[in-house]
């Protein structure tokens, strides 16, 4: 079977196991409504204040975050360590196909079986905000596209990375909820991030975060974003990860110790 | 009631005997929560920086919503999160069978059975900020006495909540945890609740999942300029809730259908 014809029957199979699922999908979607929270608030704030943000500006900004994040959302992490402590990894490589094919065929369909709901949700903030609906024009959209795809590959390699380091301590998921931290932090998920001290914004630009929300969201409320460049940010720090995973796999491996391997 | 109390210290016991083989998780959970609080602090203070007030609160005040919301979620951490989210996967397993057989209540049963101290940096940094907001409120003494009365309520509604929402697997078999969606709207506790703009946010927040009654009563209480009717909406609401979650977990039974039968 040819590369791709692989990619193909993983997608497949994929998707029909998360349309099994679909009904609990609208849970999933619906427990990421911190950004629908943080909207009233920040619209809220923003009407008796001078924050840069006009109160309509600030719900398309939670808009944006609200669907950049339904869509870049990954748990590989607990899927991978899920099948390391109970051995199924063993079967996993087995096969003739490296597992983190699997791992983002899953993702992928999820996103595809998702998106009905992020658009439903999206109408639900627009109907809390009638005056804030509006349409960002097709090229827009069409960056956004890019950068959001970008933004969820970086996400994906690094929890990747982090999953790898199961291989040496084995609840790497506590690795994973420090890292969360510093995302939510630092990509503009809490508040617009030119609203933080100047200095915190200088240490948000040595890491790859604001790329990841922050700018797809300043892109889809209308504002002036250098798209090639935050590409190319994302695409060095996805380089970067994926060595650095390629690395702990194969350290990993030698390591590995499970029923029949 | 002995034997509750009895039943009680074994069940601490075995399950901190069985935690504690991962005690060096303590220190990356206490690292977790302290940055965690570290970033509400700061977002809550981004508000006040740029001049805003919550909705008129001060940021003392704000400081001890923020407070009330950390020991809540330390609360849940040990105590609900261990206990009440096993109920979703004893249904599907069946293995509920099991604790309807034992000769001591449920109810009783599935919700001490385990006592997680994952749960403690958060109650002991929460106490902190309280504390620190209450001096810088310069807080009555009396206050301090009506806060305790307040938490107690508080986490009477949180228990009712977690618990009504994880009973509604009993007709919803599920893979997927329902209450992680309480969880991600009670996310709202973080800020005062007239911070929310009027109409659907503060309906929803007051009467629909109350945290408004959960985190910015206790406040006000504390702070002694607590609005009557909400002091004591908070104390009735708080037993009705328990007594109405119990009623509505023994219904639940009546359409559980277990593993055999």
């Amino acid at each position: 079977m040819s590369f791709l014809g692989k990619q193909r029957a993983l997608l497949v199979t994929a998707f029909a196991h998360t349309t099994t699922y679909r009904a609990e999908m609208v849970l999933w979607a619906l427990s990421g409504s911190l950004p629908i929270i943080l909207m009233g608030v920040w619209s809220e704030a923003a009407r008796d204040a001078t924050l840069g943000y006009s109160p309509l500006e600030m719900v398309r900004y939670f808009v944006a975050v609200l669907v950049i994040r339904q869509l870049t959302f990954v748990w590989v992490i607990w899927e991978f360590e899920e099948s390391l402590v109970r051995g199924r990894l063993s079967h996993d490589l087995l096969r003739p196909i490296d597992p983190v094919w699997q791992y983002l065929a899953n993702h992928v369909a999820e996103r595809i079986v998702r998106f009905p709901i992020v658009v439903g949700l999206v109408f639900l903030c627009f109907a809390l905000y009638p005056g804030a609906a509006y349409f960002p024009g097709w090229a827009v959209l069409g960056q956004a596209a890019l950068l959001i795809a970008g933004s969820f590959i970086t996400r994906f390699s690094l929890q990747y990375t982090l999953a790898t380091t199961c291989f040496f301590n084995e609840r790497a998921s506590s690795l994973e909820s420090l890292s969360f931290i510093a995302y939510a932090f630092l990509s503009g998920m809490l508040a617009p991030l030119d609203l933080y001290p100047e200095l915190v914004q200088r240490l948000a630009g040595w890491t790859p975060f604001p790329y990841l929300i922050f700018t797809p969201a300043r892109l889809l409320i209308g504002q002036q974003v250098d798209v090639v460049g935050a590409l190319q940010v994302m695409a060095a720090w996805t380089f970067g990860l994926v060595l650095l995973q390629r690395w702990l796999w194969r350290k990993g491996l030698a390591r590995y110790s499970a029923m029949g391997a | 009631m002995r034997r509750h109390l009895l039943l009680l210290r074994l069940f601490f016991g075995t399950s901190l005997s069985a935690e504690l083989e991962y005690r060096s998780n303590f220190a990356v959970s206490m690292l977790s929560s302290a940055l965690n609080l570290g970033a509400s602090v700061f977002t809550v203070r981004l508000f006040f920086e740029h001049g805003t007030t919550l909705g008129g609160w001060s940021w003392p005040a704000a400081v001890i919503v923020l407070g009330a919301f950390t020991v809540l979620s330390g609360v849940s951490q040990s105590l609900l999160q261990p206990n009440l989210n096993r109920l979703v996967e004893q249904v599907r397993e069946g293995t509920l069978d099991f604790v309807l057989l034992k000769p001591v209540d449920t109810q009783f049963w599935l919700s001490t059975r385990r006592f997680s101290p994952w749960g403690l940096p958060d109650l002991l940094l929460g106490t902190a900020l309280i504390a620190w907001g209450a001096v810088e409120a310069q807080a009555p003494i009396f206050g301090y006495f009506a806060l305790l009365g307040s938490m107690l309520c508080s986490s009477a509604i949180l228990y009712s909540l977690w618990f009504a929402m994880a009973t509604t697997t009993i007709w919803f078999v599920q893979i997927y945890n329902v209450t992680e969606v309480l969880r991600s709207l009670l996310d709202a506790g973080r800020f005062p609740i007239d911070a929310f703009p009027r109409g659907a946010y503060r309906f929803v927040f007051t009467f629909v999942i109350p945290v408004a009654f959960m985190t910015s009563v206790p406040a006000q209480v504390l702070t002694g300029q607590v609005n009557p009717i909400q002091a004591v909406g908070a104390l009735v609401l708080a037993p009705c809730l328990l007594i109405a979650s119990r009623a509505f977990f023994r219904f639940a039974l009546r359409y559980y259908t277990s593993a055999s039968s």
